[in-house]
């Protein structure tokens, strides 16, 4: 009996009877993979979105090095790589070098439990087999896969924090004052839209969440009503720090933000794990949304099935393309916000939609397990609207107070 | 008194240490007091725990402060309580330059304080000069007539440079390239006037350099086809959009009695209501001949002044459509011995135009003794220039009232109160020139 049969499984290999070297190769093969893939598509994405970009403001953009400019990422990265390293002389130098670390190694954990590819039509659970191993096209499916994508999320928001105070200066001060408090409310409103998705799903682990949405009606962008999905979007925009929501890092404001100090490697690193974030963020969004590897039936067939056992990789790329292109989008055309008008965004718009919808949500749920049908079921959500509304009220009465308060005190100075 | 740096007496420095009028300014009180004001002069505003302020350094090398603005800071949160605008980090003396060089050559030095609206510079010198001379009545109609195409299409791209500042600052990243673009369509055509794109020395005393080149018309057509479905574009990307409209109003603020005691011309003085333009109430060229509105806005926040520039623009395009139908055939200097220099074909021919040419270009020519001030409208505010001549051909004493140099003493008004990122909207909206403020 093989030890790991006592914690769940992070992947079918591991529940092997006999564990000899094959599925540790698999498993190295995958990690190899998975990492090139991320760094690749990392690179690629700097390259996109200036190239995008570029063509949305009447410019070339990057055309020198390699092909169509391709290349410019490696160059700028090999720049970086020699250029001196400083740490400046007040910075806190411990601190100051471990965090572009943790902001860069979460990035790509999280990548680590995006379902990558595998099959998933007609009920299948996404499995493969490579080398006579039974295994998933991602390099871990623990069964808190979502969780995990949170924990790191959040473990991120320690790299931007200490940097920006690590450094010794006053505008990353600033930078990461303003980046702990963006992340940590967006990430409450990310995680209630979420739980919507977890809710419906019925389970933590992402490729869980994929096999449930086997056709498209069962996308949960549908089936938890688009409101989670948008909100999960906001909130996800601003958790990347990307425009309109890069107030963290706001070049007007606060120069560099958070890496205002940082040169060389240890920006490359930070560069690195912006964009790599992007992607991972975008994968997981889809996984959740979008049926991740699922195929969309375009007039009954799959445009990707002659790609046989890749056809789910082509439509995860397909679709996270599309979510790259509309952040690019989003940098090119969107002015930035108001640090106070974020906050009113998290916590006075996005929070409390998520948090009605997510209850709404539960109780349908909770109706429908318990095979409530009729005219019982249309009170169940009369009464969940008529709870939602009294909500909605006494908080715009409590948003009243407040602002009244606000004003008979005036502006301190 | 501890300084931070070696700056002297420029710094921030602490509360305490600070006379009541110097704390009254840094928080940005409009110093134009009423008796019954001024006698609470003591009443002076809480000092908030010095612990939980940070005076912070915006500039001189900051990506949005115009060039080489310095703002003092200090700082609440991210709200701000002080301001004090430091400048001369951009001082070349150009005032003092100006007492060295003849009156013909004046025009390269004016040119560089305003680059973004080197036309203007140079007439309002120009001006000047004539006046004292005596010749200002004479200039021929054409070139009153050209100089004013001049300063319309100068303040239209002096605007759209405003509009790629504005965007930039606020993050709307491709507004910055869009404004540029458009301004690029309008230097194009100075460099074939003039041969530069900037810094032309094109309006000079008695007239301009040279006459239009050969299709000019077309040019100026071009750029006027081109520009309002551009602006529509700016429209969409700018005026109707939520967050931009959010950004901007409220921010800023500034009430036409402030405006006034704080002496702020231009867009800014306009934004807050006030009816003033020097091109309708001193009418200087032919300004009177031509139709055109003058944009005010209501509530003085940075918006309107956004919204001013904007239809500015659009008024600018106007009156150079009518210029183009009113443009007569004529001479384009005045035909006087003194300030003119004879025809290049004259001096082969003879003597004494040679030396008359020798003249006026190493001496320069004498202008007669006394002082005068002229003012035009710039596209930031009230441009003036004030000579004083002692009967040499260089000027005994040359000012410049330059408007962005005015218009700073507002930032520490509209600042108070906003964030850090209002701060930034806020230089944007004033739109400094600082090789203008510093001269």
């Amino acid at each position: 009996m093989n030890i790991l049969h006592r914690i769940p499984a992070a992947d079918p290999l591991l529940e092997a009877e006999s564990f000899w070297w094959q599925p540790l190769a698999v498993i190295g093969l995958k990690v190899l993979v998975v990492f090139v893939i991320g760094l690749v598509g990392t690179m690629f994405m700097v390259w996109f979105e200036r190239k995008i970009v570029a063509g949305m403001q009447n410019r070339v953009g990057p055309n020198k090095a390699g092909p169509f400019g391709l290349l410019q990422t490696l160059a700028d990265g090999t720049k970086l790589f020699f250029k001196e390293d400083l740490i400046p002389e007040k910075a806190d130098p411990f601190v100051f070098r471990i965090a572009p670390f943790l902001a860069f190694v979460p990035a790509f954990l999280v990548w680590a439990v995006i379902p990558l590819g595998g099959d998933f039509t007609n009920g299948h659970d996404g499995t493969v087999t490579w080398f006579g191993e039974v295994t998933r096209v991602q390099l871990a499916d623990p069964p808190i896969g979502v969780l995990l994508v949170l924990a790191m999320s959040s473990i991120a928001v320690y790299g931007v924090m200490l940097a920006g105070w690590s450094s010794g200066s006053k505008y990353p001060l600033l930078g990461s004052v303003r980046a702990s408090a963006q992340m940590i409310s967006y990430e409450a409103a990310l995680g209630l839209s979420l739980a919507a998705v977890l809710m419906t799903a019925g389970t933590l682990s992402t490729s869980g969440i994929v096999s449930a949405q086997s056709s498209i009606t069962n996308w949960h962008l549908l089936s938890t009503g688009i409101v989670p999905f948008v909100v999960f979007l906001i909130a996800m925009t601003a958790e990347l720090n990307r425009p309109p929501f890069d107030l963290v890092e706001a070049e007007q404001e606060l120069v560099g933000g958070f890496h205002t100090e940082y040169s060389s490697i240890r920006f490359a690193l930070f560069f690195l794990a912006e964009f790599m974030n992007v992607i991972s963020m975008s994968a997981l969004l889809v996984t959740l949304f979008l049926g991740g590897p699922q195929p969309l039936y375009l007039g009954g067939t799959d445009i990707f099935a002659v790609l046989g056992p890749f056809g789910g990789t082509a439509w995860l790329l397909l679709k996270v393309f599309a979510f790259l292109y509309m952040y690019v989008w989003f940098r090119a055309t969107l002015p930035r916000l108001r640090y106070d008008q974020l906050m009113n965004l998290g916590w006075k718009v996005l929070i409390p939609i998520s948090l009605g919808w997510f209850i709404l949500l539960a109780a349908l749920q909770v109706a429908r397990d318990s095979d409530v049908s009729g005219l019982r079921y249309s009170l169940i959500v009369a009464g969940c609207l008529v709870g939602i509304a009294l909500a909605y009220m006494l908080f715009q009465a409590a948003l009243n107070v407040a602002r009244r308060n606000r004003d008979a005190e005036g502006a301190a100075y | 008194m501890t300084l931070i740096s070696d700056e002297g007496a420029q710094e921030l420095r602490p509360r305490s240490e600070l006379t009541a009028s110097e704390l009254l300014r840094e928080v940005a009180s409009v110093l134009r007091l009423s008796e019954a004001e001024a006698a609470k002069l003591g009443d002076l505003p809480e000092d908030p725990d010095e612990d939980q302020t940070m005076v912070i350094n915006m500039g001189p090398s900051h990506p949005s402060t115009h060039g080489v603005l310095r703002l003092m800071l200090e700082l609440q949160g991210e709200t701000v309580l002080r301001c004090k605008p430091i400048i001369g980090y951009l001082h070349t003396g150009m005032e003092k330059t100006g007492e060295q060089l003849t009156f013909m050559q004046g025009g390269t030095n004016v040119t560089r304080m305003d680059y973004a609206s080197p036309l203007n510079n140079e007439l309002v010198f120009s001006m000047a000069t004539e006046k004292l001379l005596g010749i200002d009545g004479d200039i021929p109609e054409r070139a009153q007539w050209m100089r004013m195409l001049l300063s319309e299409l100068n303040r239209m791209s002096s605007h759209l440079l405003f509009m790629a500042t504005n965007g930039m600052d606020l993050g709307a990243v491709s507004m910055m390239i869009y404004g540029w673009r458009e301004r690029e369509e309008v230097l194009r055509f100075f460099q074939k006037v003039t041969g530069l794109r900037m810094n032309h020395n094109f309006v000079r005393p008695g007239g301009l350099a040279a006459d239009l080149p050969p299709g000019w018309r077309d040019d100026v057509l071009r750029i006027l086809d081109m520009l309002p479905e551009r602006l529509e574009e700016y429209d969409t990307l700018m005026t109707g959009q939520p967050i931009w409209r959010e950004r901007l109003q409220g921010v800023g603020v500034i009430t036409p009695s402030e405006a006034l005691a704080l002496g702020a011309t231009g867009p800014i003085l306009r934004s807050t209501g006030v009816e003033w333009d020097l091109r309708r109430h001193d009418p200087y060229l032919r300004y009177d001949e031509v139709e055109f509105d003058l944009i005010v806005g209501s509530y003085g926040d940075a918006f309107d002044r956004y919204a001013i520039r904007l239809n500015e623009i659009r008024e600018s395009m106007r009156i150079v459509r009518q210029i183009l139908d009113l443009m007569p055939e004529g001479d384009y200097r005045i035909q006087d011995k003194k300030v003119t220099p004879p025809p290049r074909a004259r001096i082969d021919e003879s003597m004494e135009a040679l030396i008359h040419h020798f003249k006026i270009f190493t001496e320069g020519f004498k202008v007669p003794e006394g002082e005068v001030y002229v003012a035009i409208e710039s596209p930031r505010g009230e441009i003036g220039c004030y000579i004083a001549s002692d009967g040499s051909p260089t000027p005994y004493r040359m000012h410049v009232r330059a408007p962005s140099f005015v218009n700073i003493q507002c930032l520490p008004h509209m600042m108070r109160g906003g964030l850090v990122a209002d701060a930034v909207a806020v230089i944007s909206s004033v739109d400094p020139v600082l090789g203008e403020v510093d001269r």
